[in-house]
């Protein structure tokens, strides 16, 4: 009686695994359109956005408006015709780099100290400060800076404080976070059988560290370093609190300079549409669009490389 | 016959957890010794005392002694560089570091201090050449190890072992992991480094133990239960725990 019933229900699953039931296809068929029309609408915004941004950056030059040998010039001077943004070119790549390249030993470090030397308490303390310093809102890392970086440099350092050196303290605070979180998650990827297997031949914890994790783990831990140079490349506000703002070029520590965001997002309001004025800011938004896309590029090029050797 | 390890009282805590149980035993020079039993009696643990790689693990303890030639590897003066060197272990999940072929043998030498480009191509080579892989690799030796199958890894694992010229080698069910065919090569290589290397192997197949091993002890419950000769062992063992778990009872 009872093996009776169980066959029959056992009979009408086995029918059901057959062939789907039609609520299953619908909630399937319904899942895949709003993924599909919402991958779409992303597409489509970004294409746009690139594509104004293109346009209106390009037309400056292809109207005859302003030369190219003008924009990319050093001579900045708006109110005589003259555009050059080679000064704040250089000055975003200057600033972002240096920044880079004092947060990459420290942000790594940290990495290291939370991953392989104390990963108990050095995780209790440091994982919530990265959380805390992602979370500060830019205007505040600026505000920090401009009362008392800037200060700071102006008594102790020399200049008005404003300039080159206040921009990379600022941003090289701000971009920390990324490359420590970056590389945390890259040393813990690397599984703990290469560690124990490093110490088993007699490697000490740091010849382990400096000769295998480190190796095996650079292009994941580049790919940090870079995303916090695209962080710091198109940051706007912090920076330009801090760096004095003046069209010079990036060459002196003390001195006031200008980056590109720096420059688009003090003129921006002041400027008429249309003018020739204006369609230069464009100009400057289509370098730092392209500058950001090589990164992406870059950046997409050493995590490959890193899928490779693992 | 000589003694290469003697293992005196030797107690060993997780925290509070005792894993190993007053072990007594004599590992003797160029003879491979096995140990069997069911699974978390201890095998793993008593192999990692002997390199103390426990020491990696927080809250462990331990009591009594573990000699290797003479030296108690547990006293004050040890130095766990040089005991690592010279006892060298083999995992039972082939690990060879995400590097070239060449890099993951010369990586030992290296960290000694061993720089020399010849000198380490002539470790490579004689290397790879005694873990039997030498034929199948010496055209890819800057080519990435991890594109090897298991069981040529597993005996790249074992070269790079040999790179540090220990004296002991230590493995955890190196073949656990390995085809039929892998297995066999291993065995065939075991057997063959057993003329220059005392060699302690951890594995669950009676078969593997009864073919490569010279001396088989039986744990149970952190406990060495019965160490012998192992033709012995397999054949007339004397305790009856030892016959029930060989003869498939349990475990
Ligand atoms: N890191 C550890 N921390 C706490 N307890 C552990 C640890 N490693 C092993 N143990 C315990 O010690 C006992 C012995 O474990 P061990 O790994 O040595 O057994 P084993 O004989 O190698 O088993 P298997 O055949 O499954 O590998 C087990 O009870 C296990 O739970
Ligand atoms: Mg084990």
């Amino acid at each position: 009686m009872e093996a009776k019933e169980n066959r029959e229900r056992t009979d009408s699953l086995s029918e059901s695994l057959k062939k789907p039931l039609p609520k299953i296809l619908r909630a399937e068929r319904r899942g895949r359109v709003l993924t599909y029309v919402s991958s779409w609408v992303l597409i489509l915004i970004l294409f746009s956005l690139i594509m104004f941004i293109t346009s209106k950056g390009s037309s400056t030059f292809l109207d005859g408006e302003v030369q190219l040998a003008n924009f990319f010039s050093t001579t900045w001077n708006p109110g005589e015709y003259q555009f050059g943004a080679l000064s704040f070119i250089l000055g975003s790549l200057i600033v972002s780099v240096c920044a880079a390249l004092v947060s990459a030993p420290l942000g790594i470090g940290a990495a290291i100290f939370m991953t392989e030397i104390a990963p108990n308490w050095g995780r209790k303390i440091l994982q919530p400060a990265t959380e805390i310093l992602v979370g500060i809102p830019s205007v505040v890392y600026g505000f920090i800076g401009l009362s008392v970086i800037v200060p700071f440099i102006r008594e102790n350092v020399g200049g008005l404080g404003f300039g080159l050196l206040a921009g990379i303290i600022v941003l090289s605070i701000m971009i920390l976070p990324t490359i420590v979180s970056v590389s945390v998650d890259t040393l813990q990827a690397v599984p703990n059988h290469i560690r124990q297997g490093s110490i088993a031949l007699g490697a000490t914890r740091w010849q382990t560290i400096s000769r295998l994790l480190i190796r095996t783990s650079l292009p994941g831990l580049m790919t940090g370093v870079v995303l916090g140079m695209a962080r710091a490349f198109g940051e706007a506000l912090a920076v330009q609190m801090v760096i004095g703002n003046a069209p010079n070029l990036p060459f002196q520590l003390l001195e006031p300079m200008s980056t590109l965001t720096s420059v688009i997002t003090l003129n921006m309001g002041n400027t008429v549409q249309g003018s020739a004025y204006q369609d230069v800011l464009w100009s400057m938004a289509l370098v730092l669009l392209l500058m950001t896309l090589l990164f992406i590029v870059l950046i997409r090029w050493m995590t490959k490389r890193s899928d490779l050797s693992s | 016959m000589s003694e290469k390890i003697v293992v005196r009282d030797f107690n060993l805590y997780y925290g509070e957890k005792q894993a190993l149980i007053d072990n007594n035993l004599i590992i003797e020079r160029n003879k491979v010794t096995a140990l069997i039993g069911p699974s978390g009696c201890g095998k793993s643990t008593f192999l990692r005392s002997i390199n103390r790689m426990n020491d990696l693990i927080p809250g462990v303890r331990t009591s009594g002694t573990i000699e290797i030639d003479g030296q108690n590897i547990y006293g004050e003066e040890q130095d766990l560089v040089l005991l690592r060197k010279n006892v060298g272990m083999v995992f039972q999940q082939p690990n060879p570091f995400p590097l070239s072929i060449y890099d993951n043998i010369a990586y030992g030498p290296r960290i000694h201090g061993f720089n020399d480009k010849k000198k380490l191509d002539e470790i490579v080579e004689t290397t790879l050449k005694q873990a039997n892989l030498w034929e199948e690799v010496k055209d890819r030796l800057h080519t990435s190890a991890l594109g090897l199958s298991g069981g040529q890894q597993q005996r790249l694992v074992i070269a790079r072992v040999l790179a540090v010229q220990p004296d002991v080698i230590l493995m955890d069910e190196p073949a656990s992991a390995l085809d039929p065919i892998a297995t066999e090569r291993l065995e065939e290589l075991i057997d063959y480094l057993k003329k220059s290397y005392t060699i302690v192997i951890v594995t669950h197949n009676m078969q593997q133990a009864a073919r490569v091993s010279d001396m088989t002890a039986f744990y149970l419950n952190g406990e060495i239960i019965e160490y012998t000769e192992t033709n012995l062992l397999f054949t007339n063992p004397s305790d009856q725990r030892t016959e029930d778990y060989i003869s498939g009872r349990f475990g």
